[in-house]
């Protein structure tokens, strides 16, 4: 696995006409080359992790929850919904803590969206998902040149920034919150801990295996895809509202910072392995800082980490794909 | 056109399917190939018919050696197979159907292929519509069609893969007659079948596969006995009857009508008392489907009233009718019976009611004791689709609740060999002692006689006959399913 990853990252830096071995060192040194760096990955890593844990849940009961990006994003508006409502407010710890709560269950809500599409109006969860990306996408916009412009102008750099009090305390030096890595090391045991452990697991697998003899066997296939679609919307929820007080401390257009896709990426690169995403979402955030370093040391664009990313996760797909075709025979 | 296959050889991973057969067909003769399920007929003609790569071994068509890749090949060089669920096009007319591989020039030519469909099919004696639409012909129907469509592109060496399942016995008369003089016109006829009486009245020569070997080969006219040890080893007893003194009325039906299937189910009563074995018979999509799933809760009925026991169920689902007693097993094992990619146990482990977490140690436990009881050759982490047919339906037996008050079984021994047919049906029957109601949907009228109390005929939708079993017999039954009461 990881010779087939670095073969293949090998073979797209020199169709890029880059050395190989001074790309992989920037993109090493930029990504884990200090403790600042390090922070950094990990910033990105909470949300994307968040968004993948969430996402097992979905595939597992064979769904392609394409709107993960929208929850994502309807998470960050409920945060910062709480937020503002508690900006002059005391107990700010407070406030962080109801402000999480409600962005899980915004984009829980968000999620069962789909969900309820889906088993009462017979629509697939990816249009129905995808549809409401554009809503979650657009009622933020709506927000930042509308209801919640900054005093004066507004402007695309988004919402007004929250005091200090109410951005979730992180170490000083590194910018990094230990809050968010331990409410993500938590979902994430939680996580694989529902899917191995309990009924509501085992459940879940049986219905993304067989719908049909699922519900022969005394289950009922549409209130477990609307959990499922909760459970992945809570999560996605969880991520937004970490973009917004522990990174942005406020609302952007770009609020998601298209983790909700990249995590998709990161599942199936997983091969729906709960405990195989936080090391391939840690990679893939690592891909991503490190190649900010690219343009300015060897003259290559920064997008060739979306390109390996994309490329990875194709070949893996092609490689679970052939062995499944071969086991089939 | 002679075939010779040497030494063949099929790996599936673990699975040694084929194992180095040796086969020899004579052209213009029926050869039979006899074996019960998983002796590796399929995988052997499939090889023929180029469906499945083979792993070793090689393949002599008028003794030069022949390679090929794939069906189409295989066609070009006059090999077709006809498969047990034709391969056709539903929502297209039988001409559209006949025409789909035929055409290679630009225009379709309509009338020409009409006038060569209808040519065929005359010279056969079958009656096909052109103008009909394929989803609605009976299985029957479609294999003609299919075997027009074979015999059209030129092939000179048929497979036939349990032709007769399915069908009634006039399209049965039809096929055998069409076969014959197939053969006389020095077409090779290939014939899967594990109906014995198939080859009897069809076969000039019989091979008897048994674990993926040759177990024996025989001319016409064939020793039964001897066919039967070389299929199972031993001679396989009789399935047993029911002996029990039928109870009170556990599953009442009146004037129900549903949709589903081709003819859906229109204004059927039927009582079921407690140890009742009542079996449903009929062609294929001719109510049967549908009545058993509206039993089970599994449909809807358009009109009448459910009663189990003294409830009225009309209306609720099927984890209603679970509630009070009633199990529905599926003749779709895999698709829609097991879960496949879940193991054994944690088939165990979803029949848990209570609780957050899954006792999994209870699960392995039951798991581990159903496979002993149940006889499953399987282990506790084997999944369901790496089962034969047999371990299966004993799989689906072996999860059902004790004792259940009515049981509800789509053919239950569908595709299965000797062996696991009367293990099947002994099990059941140590139900029915205990006083469970059975209704059962079966396409052997054998099976039918020899373990049902009361059969019920199916026909175009209605009931057309409702008899105890000593009170009939083939013929009448055969009669009724064609409709003739």
């Amino acid at each position: 696995m990881i010779i087939g990853v670095v073969g293949l990252s090998t073979l797209i830096l020199l169709l890029a006409k880059a050395p190989p071995m001074a790309a992989f060192q920037h993109l090493v040194m930029g990504s884990v080359g200090s403790w600042l760096k390090i922070s950094q990955v990990l910033t990105g890593w909470i949300p994307l992790t968040l968004c993948a844990c969430g996402l097992v849940f979905s595939f597992r009961v064979g769904l392609w929850n394409i709107g993960v990006e929208g929850q994502v994003v309807a998470g960050a508006i409920t945060a910062t919904a709480i937020l503002r409502l508690g900006v002059d407010g005391a107990m700010p710890g407070t406030i962080l803590v109801i402000a999480f709560l409600g962005g899980m269950l915004g984009g829980g809500l968000w999620a069962t969206l789909t969900g309820f599409l889906k088993v009462k109006g017979g629509v697939n969860e990816i249009f129905g998902g995808l549809g409401l990306n554009f809503v979650a996408q657009g009622i933020t916009l709506w927000l930042i040149f509308g209801p919640w412009k900054r005093p004066g102008v507004a402007s695309m750099s988004g919402t007004e920034l929250f005091p200090p009090s109410l951005w979730l305390p992180s170490l000083q030096a590194l910018r990094l919150s230990p809050a968010g890595l331990a409410l993500t090391c938590t979902v994430l045991v939680g996580a694989a801990w529902l899917m191995s452990r309990t009924r509501l697991g085992l459940a879940l697998k049986g219905i993304g295996n067989n719908p049909r003899a699922a519900y022969l066997h005394g289950l009922k296939p549409n209130r477990y895809i609307i959990i499922a679609m909760g459970l992945a919307g809570g999560c996605a929820g969880l991520a937004g509202t970490f973009q917004v007080v522990g990174v942005y401390h406020r609302l952007i257009p770009a609020i998601s910072s298209n983790y909700g896709y990249l995590a998709l990426l990161v599942v199936m690169l997983a091969n729906y392995r709960i405990w195989a995403t936080p090391a391939i979402a840690f990679f893939f955030v690592c891909l991503n800082v490190g190649s900010i370093q690219l343009p300015m040391m060897l003259q290559l664009d920064s997008s060739l980490s979306g390109i390996i990313q994309g490329s990875l996760v194709l070949g893996a797909l092609l490689l679970y794909g052939w062995r499944r075709r071969r086991q089939g025979e | 056109m002679r075939i010779a296959l040497h030494n063949i050889h099929k790996y599936y991973r673990d699975v040694h399917a084929n194992d180095g057969i040796h086969l020899e067909i004579a052209e213009g003769s029926i050869h039979g190939i006899l074996g019960e399920n998983g002796a590796g007929k399929s995988t052997l003609m499939k090889i023929l018919a180029g469906y499945v790569r083979k792993s070793e071994g090689t393949i002599a068509l008028n003794d030069l050696p022949v390679e090929y890749g794939g069906p189409s090949k295989a066609t070009s060089l006059g090999i077709g197979m006809l498969y047990q669920d034709p391969l056709d096009f539903p929502s297209l007319t039988v001409l559209e159907n006949f025409m789909v591989e035929r055409c290679r020039g630009f225009f379709a030519e309509e009338a020409l292929h009409r006038r060569q469909l209808l040519e065929l099919a005359k010279a056969l004696g079958f009656q096909l519509n052109p103008n009909g639409r394929v989803r609605e012909l009976t299985v029957g129907e479609r294999q003609q069609l299919e075997l027009l469509r074979l015999l059209a592109l030129g092939v000179e060496v048929l497979i036939l893969d349990e032709p007769t399942t399915g069908i009634s016995s006039i399209q049965r008369r039809i096929l055998f007659a069409a076969l014959k003089k197939l053969s006389q016109q020095k077409k090779t006829i290939l014939l899967v079948s594990h109906k014995l009486k198939d080859v009897e009245t069809l076969c000039d020569r019989v091979t008897v596969l048994r674990s993926g070997r040759v177990a024996g080969e025989m001319d016409h006219p064939f020793d039964t006995n001897r066919l039967l040890n070389w299929m199972f080893g031993s001679m396989p007893a009789q399935p047993p009857s029911s002996q029990v003194e039928p109870g009170s009325p556990v599953l009442i039906m009146e004037g129900v009508s549903g949709s589903g299937g081709r003819a859906g189910v229109q204004a059927c009563s039927l009582s079921v008392r407690k140890g009742e074995v009542v079996a449903l018979a009929g062609l294929a999509g001719s109510g049967q489907e549908t009545f058993l799933r509206l039993a089970a809760g599994l449909k809807q009925p358009r009109e009448g009233t459910i009663r189990i026991g003294d409830q009225v169920m009309t209306g609720k689902d099927h984890h209603a009718f679970k509630a009070r007693g009633v199990s529905f097993i599926p003749t779709a094992r895999l698709e829609e019976g097991l879960i496949p990619g879940l193991t054994i146990t944690e088939h165990f482990a979803l029949r848990q009611q209570r609780g957050i977490k899954i006792l999994w140690k209870a699960a392995q436990r039951m798991a581990k004791e159903r496979i002993k009881r149940f006889r499953i050759l399987g282990r506790p982490s084997s999944k369901p689709e790496s089962l034969s047919g047999g371990n299966q339906q004993r799989l689906l037996l072996a999860l059902i609740p004790e004792d259940p008050l009515i049981l509800l079984l789509e053919n239950p021994t569908r595709g299965l060999d000797m062996e696991s047919i009367r293990w099947v049906w002994d099990h059941l029957m140590s139900y029915v002692t205990r006083g469970t109601g059975i209704i059962f949907s079966s396409m052997e009228l054998e099976e039918i006689i020899q373990v049902a109390d009361r059969v019920v005929v199916f026909f175009d939708g209605a009931m057309v006959k409702d008899v105890r079993v000593c009170d009939t017999d083939l013929h009448a039954l055969g009669q009724a399913m064609a409709g003739r009461v």
